[in-house]
C-alpha cells in the first residue's frame, strides 16, 4: 500500500524502480530519527547560521514600494546565503544526514546550477566526493556555475539526452543512483521525486517561513497580505509559503516561468498548462501529451526550465490554498532589470519571475504588505541576459 | 494457470523485448513474428516514452526513434490488434506509469484485454504504489508483472507473494543496457522467492550472449533480454527481422540446453 506519510491529497508517493525502494525506505528511516534528534538539529542549525549566513534578511524595499505606490514590498534577501541561493539550506540538512547515514558519495541534478553549487560546498566541507549531473544546455547557459563546481572539487556530467535542460539531469541521476547506491545519497535538490524527498526538502527550506514570519511580526507587527515566491519543483516556494499555511489571511502566490507565453509550446508552466501524470518518482502536475509523453519545456530560466511541480504544491493549488500565476521570459527579464536598477539588488532571473508578479499587482494593493522571496543572486545570469537583450558579454 | 505462466510449461522460457515503432511499426510486425517463428515464449513490446529512467542508452535512443517516428498508445493498440491475427506467442506492454495513467488506466488496461495483451510491465511502478494498475489489471485478466531487484531484500518474500504471471528478476543494479559480468547472488534470492510463490521466475537486465543465457536459465524459469535486440534494431533499421530471428534462435537453443 502506498506510504499515507507520502501523499499530498492524490499526488506524491514513490514511483521509481524497485531497486531504490530500499534507498528510499532507508532515507525515510534515518529521516525521521534525526529529524527529533537535538544534537542533530543543533549541528544543522549552526551550521546554517555560521556556515550558510543565515537568519537571511527580511529587507523593506523602500524605493520599489514608493515607485509602484501601493503595497509595501520586503525582500526576503536569500540571495545572501553562502553560495548565493536558498539551495544551501536543504543542502545543509541533507549532506548533514547523508554523513550520518554512512554515506560517502553525493550526486545530485542541476538546472542554473545553484543546486548543484551548493551541493559540491557542502560536499568539500565535509569531505564527501561529489557529481553534479546538468543538461548540455544548461552547461552553456550556465558556464560559470560548472566552473564553480569543478573549482570546489566536483565531477560535473553534462546530460545529453532528452532536451538536455533540468527533467534530463534528474533522470540521469535517477538512474546513476539505481546503479550505485551503498555508499550514495542522491541530494534531490528540490520538493520533487518519489517520497520522503518532497517532505525532506520541504522541512529544511521551512527556515525562510520561519524566519520571515517572525521578521515582519518584528517590523510590521502584522502578518503579511501576499507571499511571492518563484516556482519550479517549489523549493524555495514551499520553504516561503510553510508557515503561513496556517494563517488563511495571507495569500500564497507561486510564480511559475511561462517562457515565451502560456499560449505557445515554449512554456514551462506546469499548473496553467499542465496536467495530472506520474513522473520522476511522483503524481503531480506536470506538461505533457496527450499520451502522457512529458513536453519539451522552455524557459529563459534554467532553474524553472522543468515539466513538473512539486506534489505540495500541487495540492496547495487543489484544495485552493496557493495561487500559482505564469510570468513570461519578457516580464522576468523586464523585472531583472527593475530591481537591479531601483535597489541595486540584482536577483537570479528565477526570482525575477517573483519580482515581475509582485510589480504586476503591489499598485492594486495600497495599505497591504507584500514579502517578495529572492530565491538567489543574478551574477550567474548576467552574461544570458545580456544576450537576450542583443549585447556579447566577453571575459 | 494465465497464459503467462503457461509459457513456462514448455521447459526454460526466452523473452525477448522489442520497442514498437523503432524505426516503424511494419519492422516491428516483422521483428515480432520472427521471434514468434524462432522460438519467443513471451515477446515483451515496449510502448516508447519520453523520458524512460529505467534504461540505458541502448533502449532510450530506441524510444526517441520510435516517438520521432510519430507512434502513439493508440497506434500500437492498432498495430497489436492486427499481430493477434496471426501470432499467438503470450504478448506483455513494457512501458512507463505515465503512459499508462494519462490514457486512464482503466480504459488502458481494457485495451489491452480486448487486443490480446497478457500482461503489464511498469519498471517505476514499485509494490506499494501498484494497486491502483492491478486492480484494474485482475479485472480484466491482465498479469501486472512483478519486478524484484538486487536491493530487494526483505521485499523479496511480500513482492513474491502478490505476483501474478511471472517474476521479473532484475540481475544487477543500475539501468538496462548489456553487461560483461552479473555478479548479483541471484541463487539467493531466487530460494527466497520459491519459498513464497510457484509462480515462475525470468531473469533480465544485462543478458546479451548464449553464455549469459545459459547461466541465467540454470538457476531461473526464463532470461529476458531486451538491449542487445535492440542494437540489433538500431544496426539494421528496417531490415533488423532476419538478424534479430537468427539471435533469437540462438538464445533460445543456449538457454534450452540447460534443461
Amino acid at each position: 500500500m502506498t506510504n499515507p506519510n507520502g501523499r499530498f491529497g492524490s499526488h506524491g508517493g514513490q514511483y521509481i524502480p524497485e531497486t531504490l525502494m530500499n534507498a528510499v525506505i532507508e532515507l525515510e528511516a534515518a529521516y525521521n530519527r534525526y529529524k527529533s534528534d537535538s544534537q542533530f538539529q543543533q549541528e544543522f542549525i549552526s551550521l546554517l547560521n555560521d556556515y550558510g549566513g543565515r537568519p537571511s534578511r527580511l529587507y523593506y524595499a523602500e524605493k520599489m514600494t514608493a515607485e509602484l505606490g501601493g503595497a509595501k514590498i520586503y525582500l526576503k534577501r536569500e540571495d545572501l546565503n553562502h553560495t548565493g541561493s536558498h539551495k544551501i539550506n536543504n543542502v545543509l540538512g541533507q549532506v548533514l544526514l547523508a554523513k550520518k547515514m554512512g554515506k560517502t558519495r553525493l550526486i545530485a541534478e542541476t538546472g542554473a546550477g545553484q543546486h548543484g553549487v551548493a551541493t559540491a560546498t557542502a560536499a568539500a566541507l565535509m569531505g564527501m566526493e561529489c557529481v553534479v549531473f546538468m543538461g548540455e544546455e544548461d552547461t552553456k547557459r550556465q558556464a560559470l556555475n560548472v566552473y564553480r563546481m569543478r573549482l570546489l572539487g566536483a565531477e560535473v556530467v553534462s546530460v545529453k539526452s532528452g532536451t538536455a535542460t533540468l527533467k534530463d539531469a534528474v533522470s540521469e541521476a535517477m538512474r546513476e543512483w539505481s546503479s550505485r547506491i551503498s555508499d550514495t545519497h542522491y541530494c534531490l535538490g528540490s520538493v520533487m521525486g518519489p517520497h520522503p524527498f518532497p517532505t525532506i526538502v520541504r522541512d529544511f527550506q521551512s527556515v525562510i517561513s520561519r524566519e520571515a514570519r517572525q521578521q515582519i511580526l518584528e517590523k510590521e507587527g502584522r502578518l503579511p497580505d501576499a507571499v511571492i515566491a518563484c516556482v519550479g519543483g517549489g523549493s524555495n516556494a514551499i520553504g516561503s509559503f510553510y508557515h503561513f499555511i496556517g494563517d488563511e489571511n495571507v495569500q500564497l502566490i507561486g510564480c511559475e516561468a511561462a517562457g515565451r507565453g502560456i499560449d505557445t509550446f515554449e512554456t514551462a508552466a506546469t499548473i496553467a498548462t499542465g496536467r495530472e501524470g506520474i513522473f520522476h518518482g511522483m503524481k503531480s502536475y506536470f506538461c505533457q501529451d496527450q499520451y502522457g509523453q512529458i513536453a519539451p519545456v522552455y524557459s529563459i530560466s534554467a532553474g524553472l526550465d522543468y515539466p513538473g511541480i512539486g506534489p505540495e504544491h500541487a495540492w496547495l493549488h487543489d484544495i485552493g490554498r496557493a495561487k500559482y500565476v505564469p510570468v513570461t521570459d519578457d516580464e522576468a527579464v523586464d523585472a531583472f532589470e527593475y530591481l537591479s536598477r531601483t535597489e541595486g539588488i540584482i536577483p537570479a532571473i528565477e526570482s525575477a519571475h517573483a519580482v515581475a508578479h509582485a510589480i504586476k499587482i503591489a499598485p492594486t494593493m495600497p495599505g497591504k504588505i507584500i514579502v517578495i522571496t529572492i530565491s538567489g543572486r543574478g551574477d550567474k545570469d548576467c552574461a544570458a541576459i545580456a544576450r537576450y537583450r542583443g549585447e556579447e558579454l566577453y571575459d | 494457470m494465465t497464459k503467462i505462466s503457461e509459457a513456462f510449461q514448455k521447459g526454460k522460457a526466452f523473452i525477448p523485448f522489442i520497442t514498437c515503432g523503432d524505426p516503424d511499426l511494419e519492422t516491428t510486425g516483422r521483428i515480432v513474428r520472427e521471434m514468434s517463428k524462432n522460438g519467443a515464449d513471451i515477446i515483451e513490446l515496449g510502448i516508447p516514452f519520453s523520458d524512460p529512467t529505467a534504461e540505458g542508452p541502448v533502449i532510450q535512443a530506441a524510444n526517441i526513434r520510435a516517438l520521432n517516428g510519430g507512434i502513439t498508445t493508440d497506434t500500437i493498440f492498432d498495430f497489436v490488434r492486427d499481430l493477434r491475427k496471426d501470432i499467438s506467442t503470450p504478448l506483455v506492454f513494457m512501458t512507463y506509469a505515465n503512459v499508462v495513467y494519462s490514457y486512464g488506466t482503466e480504459r488502458f488496461v481494457s485495451r489491452c484485454a480486448e487486443i490480446g495483451i497478457n500482461g503489464i510491465i511498469l519498471p517505476d511502478v514499485p509494490f506499494e504504489e501498484k494497486a491502483e494498475f492491478s486492480s484494474a489489471c485482475e479485472a480484466s485478466g491482465v498479469n501486472f508483472i512483478s519486478l524484484i531487484a538486487p536491493t530487494s531484500e526483505n521485499r523479496i518474500a511480500i513482492i513474491a507473494r502478490e505476483a501474478k504471471g511471472f517474476i521479473y528478476l532484475v540481475s544487477s543494479l543500475g539501468v538496462t543496457g548489456t553487461r560483461s559480468e552479473i555478479k548479483t547472488d541471484l541463487r539467493s534470492i531466487i530460494r527466497i522467492i520459491r519459498d513464497n510463490t510457484n509462480i515462475p521466475c525470468a531473469i533480465g537486465f544485462g543478458i546479451s550472449t548464449p553464455e549469459q543465457a545459459k547461466k541465467m536459465a540454470e538457476i531461473a524459469d526464463g532470461v529476458i533480454v531486451g538491449s542487445a535486440i535492440v542494437k540489433l534494431a538500431a544496426q539494421y533499421g528496417t531490415d533488423a527481422s532476419n538478424p534479430i530471428g537468427e539471435y533469437i534462435a540462438t538464445m533460445k537453443k543456449s538457454v534450452l540446453i540447460t534443461e
